[in-house]
């Protein structure tokens, strides 16, 4: 499959990243070999085999409906890029 | 003041409790090795001393009084990816580059719980994406061993590249890694100590700065198995705050280690020998395959079918797992924030300027294999994969009890020998991402070195919760290798 420069700045735009003209042109090349490697996948006969969702190890649990932490708002909001009171700031998202 | 450094954390313990070393002598000794070999290994992202010091004061009275958990007084590193409640953690990103959690992981917890003394945070690779320590946005970290002909600074390996050099170079007991593709058992392959990696589950995650959630395992990094089998026992247990963590006792680990491999059944998984070779790992091998027969086991050789979509498997899956996890990092409620004129602009700029290059690569591809179109071409069918890589491991597991491959591909290169191309990297991982797919615990000692000096690593693969076997005949191959070379960077080589 092949992966085009368009692609990899829609992917960037997606998870945010922002990428200059020039880092889309890098990462179209690097992400098309390693695409082009992992292709080797289709070699594998996967009919009627189940997908793993981890290890099916732990065993799903239930607890009792009752708040077991919080009340801490400071600390929650300690490591804040910026605040205003109990509130993180953004740029004006509504006009 | 040499002969602190000849200390393993097994008998530094027992010096401890006899009262022939106090703990402030101990963690002062350490911290001055630091001082004096770190700005050049670069090994410790944040150094602790003053909290130490601190810790070590409190330990000497517990100890004086007869008291103290099982690690007490003990000088150790923690891999920058553990939250620590007041002590800044980073996970070698600048997006993380002043987070001070408030709160600590559970793994961390328990080890301070048994009286452990940190001495900082270790590097790594940027959120725990590599195979050299060379992504870590604060700075390569040097191996401390060298060739015998050369100079060159060598990478320790990735991610736990930090913790591995530390602990080779004597400036910490023991340390905590984590590895989700081979992150603890390649770098300790690489400086010649001993790493575990635990069943997925055993140790919580709790507080470990997710790279891909569905492989991250913590385990402990030092240079035995004793060392590392006194450091599980502390770190692992079930915590209810990890929905993944398996509710199992945690055996005294320490008392397998001299069970022996008498009627043993040890495969040998002949997919593992793969093309271009180096003929010093297969020599390692048939060593390792040659000491397990001479103490009583019984080899056989098996066949893990699917090895070779091990690795590309793993990419799709981990690298999916890691777009998400790393979503969250959009400068708003934590970490560092670029302003831009709109939200989007803020999260664009802030994750253009806080991201590196192999962390923006891997969260690109993982972008990518789930997005509308592609899910069920490559997610979908590596996590399809996934499950048969897994039976592979349960049926070779119905004939043989553990499973003796090679650590690594290499020993450690030079920095600058690292490839360009990001699949050659990749490669690094070969023999330790099947046992991370599966979800089965492993584990890498050092067996020899190779015929330019540096340390070559032996890796052990055992059954769900068998942690019990593969040091029983981790043990029989730490003594038959008796491996006592020191690298060239060392806290106990006076300056």
């Amino acid at each position: 499959m092949s992966l085009d420069a368009k692609t990899v700045a829609k992917m960037a735009r997606l998870a945010r990243v922002g990428l200059s003209d020039e880092q889309v042109h890098t990462y179209q090349k690097e992400m098309q070999g390693i695409i082009g490697w992992v292709d080797q996948l289709n070699e594998v006969d996967v009919t009627d085999v189940p997908p793993m969702i981890g290890t099916g190890l732990a065993q799903p649990r239930l607890r009792d409906d009752q708040v077991t932490d919080g009340n801490c708002r400071e600390k929650v909001l300690s490591n804040a890029p910026d605040r205003e009171g109990p509130f993180y700031t953004v740029p004006k998202v509504v006009e | 003041m040499s002969s602190v450094f000849n200390y393993t954390l097994a008998s530094a313990r027992e010096a401890l409790r006899a009262r022939k070393i106090s703990a402030v002598e101990l963690v002062d000794a350490h911290i001055d090795a630091i001082e004096r070999l770190d700005d050049g290994l670069n090994s410790f992202i944040t150094r602790t001393p003053e909290q130490a010091r601190l810790a070590a004061k409190e330990a000497d009275a517990l100890l004086a009084k007869g008291e103290g958990g099982s690690l007490c007084g003990l000088p150790i590193g923690i891999k920058d990816l553990f939250a620590t409640e007041g002590v800044r953690t980073t996970a070698a990103s600048k997006i993380l580059g002043n987070f001070v959690p408030p709160y600590e992981s559970t793994v961390t917890a328990n080890l301070k719980r048994d009286g452990a003394i940190s001495l900082g945070k270790l590097n790594l690779d940027e959120f725990a994406m590599g195979s050299t320590n060379l992504t870590s946005a604060f700075g390569g970290v040097e191996n401390p061993w060298k060739r015998r002909d050369s100079d060159a600074k060598l990478v320790p390996g990735g991610s736990s590249g930090g913790s591995a050099a530390a602990v080779a170079a004597g400036l910490v007991l023991g340390a905590t890694g984590t590895d989700t593709g081979g992150s603890i058992r390649q770098p300790a392959a690489f400086c010649g100590i001993t790493g575990i990696k635990p069943t997925y589950g055993r140790c919580s995650r709790f507080g470990t700065i997710a790279f891909a959630s569905s492989l991250d395992q913590a385990g402990p990094m030092a240079r035995n198995l004793q060392d590392c089998a006194i450091l599980l026992e502390s770190m692992a247990g079930f915590d209810p705050k990890d929905s993944t963590s398996v509710n199992k006792p945690v055996p005294h680990y320490e008392a397998a280690l001299g069970r022996g491999v008498k009627g043993l059944k040890v495969g040998i998984p002949k997919e593992y020998r793969i093309d271009g070779l180096p003929a010093e790992i297969e020599a390692i091998w048939q060593q390792g395959i040659n000491w397990l027969k001479e103490a009583g086991a019984e080899v056989v050789d098996i066949s893990l079918p699917h090895t070779k979509y091990g690795l590309p498997a793993y990419y799709i899956a981990a690298l999916a797992e890691a777009s998400s996890n790393l979503a969250r990092y959009d400068g708003v409620r934590f970490g560092e924030r670029v302003s831009g004129a709109s939200l989007d602009a803020l999260y664009e700029a802030t994750r253009a300027a806080g991201f590196g290059d192999e962390v923006k690569r891997r969260i690109l591809l993982g972008t990518y294999v789930l997005s509308s179109g592609y899910y069920d071409a490559y997610y979908l069918r590596a996590q399809k994969v996934r499950t048969l890589l897994q039976r592979d491991f349960l049926k070779a597991y119905e004939t043989v009890d553990i499973i003796l491959a090679p650590t690594a591909p290499s020993g450690a290169f030079a920095w600058d020998e690292k490839p360009t191309d990001p699949v050659q990297v990749y490669l690094n991982d070969v023999f330790t991402v099947p046992a991370s797919m599966a979800g089965v615990p492993a584990l890498s000692v050092p067996a020899g070195l190779d015929s330019r000096g540096v340390p070559l690593g032996l890796q052990l693969i055992g059954r769900f919760f068998d942690e019990e076997a593969l040091l029983a005949a981790g043990s029989v191959l730490e003594k038959a290798a008796s491996f006592t070379h020191r690298p060239t960077i060392h806290a106990g080589v006076s300056a």
